[in-house]
């Protein structure tokens, strides 16, 4: 009975890795085959020559994916640092300072997680255009700052299990509010400036939507826009438009491999807000 | 939990100092939308010209009544059927996985991955295993199953299709919720139960199912807001077509296709008033004293 329950369990457990992977690896064989290989048609066919990376090149210059990559990278570095400034900030006079409308405040925050981003945009967009943001990478930067703010709720969980003493401590020495944030506060989130740099890192590496809508210029594209690119001029070359989505799945699957322990810890800490 | 007191009658300042640009941010880009979007829905307004008409409920209705409008919910009663699907599914290899398994490590890292793959990258992922004589019906024809459908292309199947794409990229995240809330459980009382003769259904239906009731009730509703506001994945596959129009792709279109900003602000206005609702629903029915200390 209990040798059965046994197979059973592995059995499924490969079924379902099977049915994960499966998809994956078709498009990971399709992106090393030549045009001709294609027209042979077998998806689970093996390519003939596995280091075929013609489609990569094709897929990197003609599909503008450096410059999808830049202008990711600029979105990700502002994006993520304004995050961790502004949750730490916030959440540190939300926890450490007595004042009037605090709840007011805190409800703010707590109701805006809830909204659902991607049909607040039919306004949104008049907000952002009257800004003359449109167009621009400040557009995506801004509206992750402002709309999910889960990185608030993220440091104000770690900040409670900062000894209020050590602030005590410090302001005795003479320290200023600002220099107590700087140099006893700050330090010690690490753990959750770490969760919220994972979290932020992969929603935003992640979001198609905010750029598709809010910067629609040819120089423009972050990877998700960019990629989607391709199914106008490449069309039915699947082969090129598969090594696009593998060049955009390899740095989150490196990145998952080195963190592992990190992004389970922080998507769990997300999620459970 | 004492503001500083060196700058005298200043000091109540400070706080508002920390919180001014956080608030700033949230205030422009969260609520001055939600607030024109609310005042946008009772007007015929197209998003360009200057003018526009108070109109009252109109669009409400017109969201309510119009057929055309309205089958979206439909759509998402897939995506909901799915959703469960999903819950089920994650539980299962949750549960699985809490106990003894070889290359438990791998398995978890399989199952999760899904969840963090750009979305454009799934949607061509699934364009080419669902398409005509593409990974699906190549399996298919292994097992002898010749002439599969038209993944995408039929009425009938094309939601399925898409909400299965769906379950294959959200389980993951079910999945790791569930087995860290499992884990939490003492293991003493898995081992204390064995030794009293439980068999592992028992150990679950007894020790762990109680343990993880708040991550289910969280879980179930991501996946009820979740199966409202679906989009990325049927816009991309599909833009919408042959029968798979969801409700904020609907939205999305109003707006920025047919300039109907009232109509899709109204649109909008109901979406948020949904999941507002379901969120309460849940924090009644399952009190969870974490969020409440927040």
């Amino acid at each position: 009975m209990r040798a059965l329950a046994t197979t059973l369990k592995y059995l499924s457990l490969v079924g379902a890795s099977i049915v994960v992977l499966l998809p994956l690896v078709t498009i990971f064989l399709t992106s090393l085959r030549t045009p001709e290989e294609m027209a042979g048609g077998d998806p689970l066919g093996l390519p003939g020559n596995w280091l075929n990376l013609a489609n990569y090149r094709t897929a990197f210059t003609n599909g503008d994916m450096l410059v999808a990559f830049g202008n990711t990278a600029f979105i990700l570095l502002f994006s993520i640092t304004g995050a961790v400034l502004i949750g730490s900030t916030a959440a540190y006079a939300i926890d450490r300072f007595r004042f009037r409308l605090k709840k007011l405040v805190v409800a703010a925050f707590l109701f805006a997680t809830l909204v659902p981003g991607v049909t607040t945009q039919v306004a949104t967009f008049q907000v952002v255009d009257a800004f003359g943001l449109f167009n621009t990478r400040w557009a995506p930067i801004l509206l992750y700052l402002g709309t999910d703010i889960v990185a608030i709720y993220i440091f104000l969980q770690f900040i409670r299990s900062v000894p209020v003493a050590l602030d005590e401590a410090a302001r005795l020495d003479g320290a200023n509010s600002f220099t107590i944030y700087r140099k006893v506060i700050l330090p010690l989130l690490k753990p959750a400036i770490a969760t919220v740099v994972i979290i932020k890192g992969i929603t935003v590496y992640n979001d198609f939507y905010i750029p598709f809508l809010y910067m629609p210029a040819e120089d423009l594209g972050v990877i998700s826009t960019s990629l989607f690119r391709f199914k106008g001029p490449f069309g039915a070359h699947w082969e090129v438009i598969s090594a696009g989505a593998v060049l955009v799945i390899v740095p989150t699957l490196v990145i998952f491999l080195l963190l592992q322990r990190f992004i389970y810890n922080g998507f769990t800490a997300g999620a459970t807000k | 939990m004492k503001p500083t007191t060196r700058y005298g009658r200043l000091a109540w300042l400070t706080p508002w100092l920390y919180l001014a640009v956080p608030l700033a941010l949230l205030v422009t880009f969260t609520y001055v939308p939600v607030g024109a979007m609310l005042s946008y829905s009772l007007t015929d307004w197209d998003g360009v010209s200057p003018d526009r008409e108070f109109v009252g409920v109109d669009n409400y209705v017109a969201l309510f009544t119009r057929p055309e409008l309205f089958k979206v919910f439909v759509v998402s009663l897939y995506y909901l059927v799915a959703s469960v699907v999903q819950i089920g599914v994650a539980l299962y290899f949750a549960a699985v996985l809490t106990f003894r398994t070889r290359f438990r490590n791998l398995f978890k890292g399989i199952l999760f991955f899904p969840y963090l793959v750009n979305g454009v990258a799934v949607a061509f992922v699934f364009l080419y295993f669902f398409r005509r004589g593409g990974t699906l019906d190549t399996v298919l024809g292994l097992f002898g199953v010749a002439d599969g459908p038209f993944w995408l292309g039929d009425r009938d199947i094309v939601n399925i299709s898409l909400s299965g794409v769906s379950v294959w990229r959200f389980a993951g995240l079910n999945f790791v919720l569930f087995l860290g809330a499992m884990q939490s459980i003492p293991q003493e009382l898995h081992e204390a139960a064995e030794l009293d003769g439980a068999g592992r259904w028992q150990v679950f239906r007894h020790i762990i199912a109680p343990g993880i009731r708040p991550v289910i009730g969280l879980s179930v509703i991501l996946a009820v807001s979740g199966s409202l506001s679906v989009f990325e994945i049927p816009y991309i596959m599909t833009g919408g077509a042959g029968g798979s129009l969801t409700f904020v792709i609907q939205t999305v279109k109003l707006a920025f296709q047919f300039n109907k900003t009232g109509l899709a602000s109204a649109a909008a206005v109901v979406l948020l008033a949904l999941i507002l609702l379901i969120t309460w629903a849940q924090r009644r029915l399952v009190p969870d004293e974490r969020r409440s200390a927040a």
